[in-house]
């Protein structure tokens, strides 16, 4: 009997499909199709699923609004699960179906894997999540965007900051040998080489829990130094600091959002003053991030989920493309995306001609009286 | 010269720390030959006593030098309480069963207290206030040694010199001798040996304490899991020097502080740990007892 109604239940289910994909054939002309692709089931679902729900408030509200041009959006949702081969699968298949956005995937790997076939068909992609830097940086997709920055844009904030702000020509890099943290080390010291204008002057990595670290702060010292830059999370970077100015070091130091967490300035106190680290942009006060948030709650009754915002965000971007451009043809959409700014949860953003959104991403933050504070 | 005399001191301070650590894990295997792998644990549990004694007082707006007194006493009789009890929990059932089983009750002690700290305190790292000031006369040669790193330095000299002296001349020094040399012929001559061990303990564990409260000092923050790293390099530093011997756990910590300073200084410490374990290695190979460590005659 169970059996027996657990089949019933895929009938229907497969019935109301074929229902809501029959008018896809007859009112091909007058919709605009967007793909919405990523995890919606196992283990990465909960990064998923908050896409599906912004394209969903989003795009009952451009509807009602009478939607883009006089044409309605119209949404398909596909699951990747975040697996290359399902990804392309299901780029295949949305292609068929005429998709002309997509909103996705949620992760590098799969959205990487299905980028070209939307390529081919001249589809725009955007991601509210992919931060592997090569997507946009290696030129290889003109079709890709993405509202969330890349894993090197922290990198590149603090060396500018370093460089531009700041103004120091000797700089040690430091890392705790982890993916993260070393991650970052080595990304800055690429950007610190390539920027001509400062030398890396020490570039190590130091064991995380070592009972204590004036070695290595000796050593920064002696490269003469003008700031440290350290990849790596707060417990390492608290000790660093503290030796520091215990070994009384006067060299600033510059790090990453594994930093900026308020047990850093609970752990290390005044040493923690002047200390700088990148974190993401406070978006909290941004009205429109309040709305987006509030329009999920009053229709899901629930806090939304990761990258609810930047895919709130990416939607749109994209939807606002389609209005300027007053097409879906790739170029014209590339062309309003680099043109036009929009206002988002995110900030306000336009996109650079690589795909990566200007305006999104991380600010520095100093340690002033306890507290981090975002310098503008 | 500069760079030197700071890596030089760089390494000594680090070799204090171990010390004070490795006389713990020493002094237990001299006297009943077993590995003791909660003695982290009991630094760790040294230093979150320490700091909530320091918190206490701080608040009450008692006088520095009072603190550090009144904490540091705290964490000695609540370690040692701890050292005791483990003990005669965890070693003292099992001590005619293989050494294996010790050694794995001794490992499981240390899990436990490490679990049990994580879930009674916090996960969290903890700032732990300094509790030694920055002295005035120190203020010139600071940037190369702190006081904190001084402090350490004499204390781990003067436990040396005490446990030492208690060990060569005293009656109870005498008794853990017997001990450590044959536990049943100890016993035959009327020696006490369950009271000699459980002192051992309790020595041991002081001396964790105190080392866990002025470590955490110095470097300023703690967790429930300092204990498991510093617990592993000074056990090391104690195989090193020859685990057994008192001078041997002091002489084998400065050796791996300053091979670890030095490594890092002039090399690069991204393989501080690959040195610091090299030279280990090689010492066991051309002295399988350690530095200073005699070497067991099997008895007929």
């Amino acid at each position: 009997m169970k059996l027996n109604l657990s089949k019933k239940m895929i009938a229907a289910a497969a019935g109301l499909m074929f229902v809501a994909a029959a008018p896809v054939a007859g009112f091909a002309e007058d919709t605009i199709k967007l793909g919405v692709v990523g995890p919606h089931s196992g283990d990465l679902a909960s990064y998923g699923l908050p896409s599906v729900n912004a394209a969903k408030i989003l795009v009952e509200q451009i509807n009602a609004a009478g939607g883009i041009g006089g044409k309605k959006i119209e949404l398909l949702v596909e699951d990747t699960v975040c697996d290359a081969k399902t990804a392309t699968d299901v780029a295949t298949k949305l292609v068929s179906d005429g998709a002309q956005l997509v909103l996705g995937g949620i992760c590098s790997g799969s959205t990487k894997a299905a980028l070209p076939i939307y390529q081919d068909s001249g589809i725009l992609v955007m991601s509210p999540s992919a931060t592997n830097p090569g997507l946009t940086q290696s030129g290889d997709y003109n079709n890709f965007f993405r509202t969330i920055a890349p894993d090197d844009a922290q990198a590149q904030l603090d060396v500018d900051f370093a460089l531009d702000k700041l103004g120091y020509t000797k700089i040690a890099v430091v890392h705790d040998k982890g993916d993260y943290g070393k991650g970052f080390a080595e990304f800055a010291k690429k950007f610190l080489e390539e920027s001509g204008k400062a030398e890396v002057v020490l570039f190590e990595g130091v064991t995380p829990g070592a009972v204590d670290y004036s070695a290595i702060v000796q050593k920064i010292k002696r490269s003469g130094a003008e700031a440290v830059m350290f990849g790596g999370y707060h417990p390492e970077a608290s000790k660093i600091i503290t030796m520091m100015k215990k070994k009384r070091l006067k060299a600033d130091f510059i790090s990453d959002d594994g930093v900026k967490d308020i047990t850093f300035i609970k752990v290390a106190g005044k040493f923690a003053e002047g200390a700088y680290a990148s974190g993401p942009m406070d978006t909290s006060k941004n009205p429109l991030s309040i709305a987006a948030v509030e329009a999920h709650k009053a229709e899901f009754n629930a806090d939304p989920g990761a990258f609810y915002e930047n895919a709130y965000s990416a939607v749109l971007a994209m939807t606002n493309a389609v209005e300027k451009a007053g097409s879906t043809d790739l170029d014209a959409l590339k062309k309003a995306l680099q043109t036009e700014k929009v206002d988002t949860p995110v900030g306000t953003i336009s996109f650079d001609e690589k795909g990566d959104a200007i305006g999104v991403g991380f600010s520095v933050y100093q340690v002033q009286d306890g507290t981090f504070v975002e310098l503008k | 010269m500069d760079y030197f005399i700071e890596l030089l001191f760089s390494g000594l301070s680090r070799g204090a720390i171990y010390a004070l650590i490795a006389l713990g894990y020493t002094m237990v295997y001299g006297i009943i030959g077993l590995i003791n792998f909660a003695h982290g644990e009991i630094y760790m549990i040294g230093a979150f006593t320490s700091f909530i004694i320091a918190t206490i007082l701080t608040i009450l707006g008692f006088p520095a030098l009072a603190i550090i007194v009144l904490a540091g006493l705290a964490a000695v009789i609540w370690s040692a309480s701890y050292g005791y009890t483990i003990e005669k929990i965890a070693y003292k059932p099992l001590r005619h069963a293989p050494r294996l089983s010790a050694l794995i009750s001794a490992i499981g002690m240390s899990m436990f207290l490490q679990n049990y700290v994580l879930l009674a305190q916090t996960s969290d790292f903890l700032p732990f206030p300094q509790l030694i000031p920055d002295f005035a006369f120190m203020e010139p040669i600071a940037h190369i040694v702190g006081s904190s790193d001084m402090v350490i330095l004499v204390v781990t000299t003067v436990v040396m010199i005490c446990l030492t002296i208690l060990i060569k001349y005293t009656r109870i020094g005498k008794a853990m001798r017997a001990t450590s040399q044959d536990r049943t012929m100890a016993m035959l001559v009327g020696i006490n040996v369950n009271r000699i061990i459980s002192v051992t303990f309790i020595i041991g564990s002081s001396l964790a304490a105190i080392g866990g409260m002025l470590v955490a000092s110095h470097i300023g923050q703690i967790n429930f899991y300092i204990g498991f790293i510093a617990g592993i390099k000074a056990f090391t530093a104690a195989v090193l020097g020859g685990i057994g011997s008192i001078p041997g756990a002091v002489l084998g910590s400065v050796v791996l502080g300053l091979t670890e300073s030095f490594a890092t200084g002039y090399i690069s410490s991204d393989y501080e740990d690959v040195f610091a374990f090299s030279l280990l290695v090689l010492i066991l190979i051309f002295k399988p007892s350690g530095i200073l460590g005699k070497v067991d005659t099997q008895k007929v």
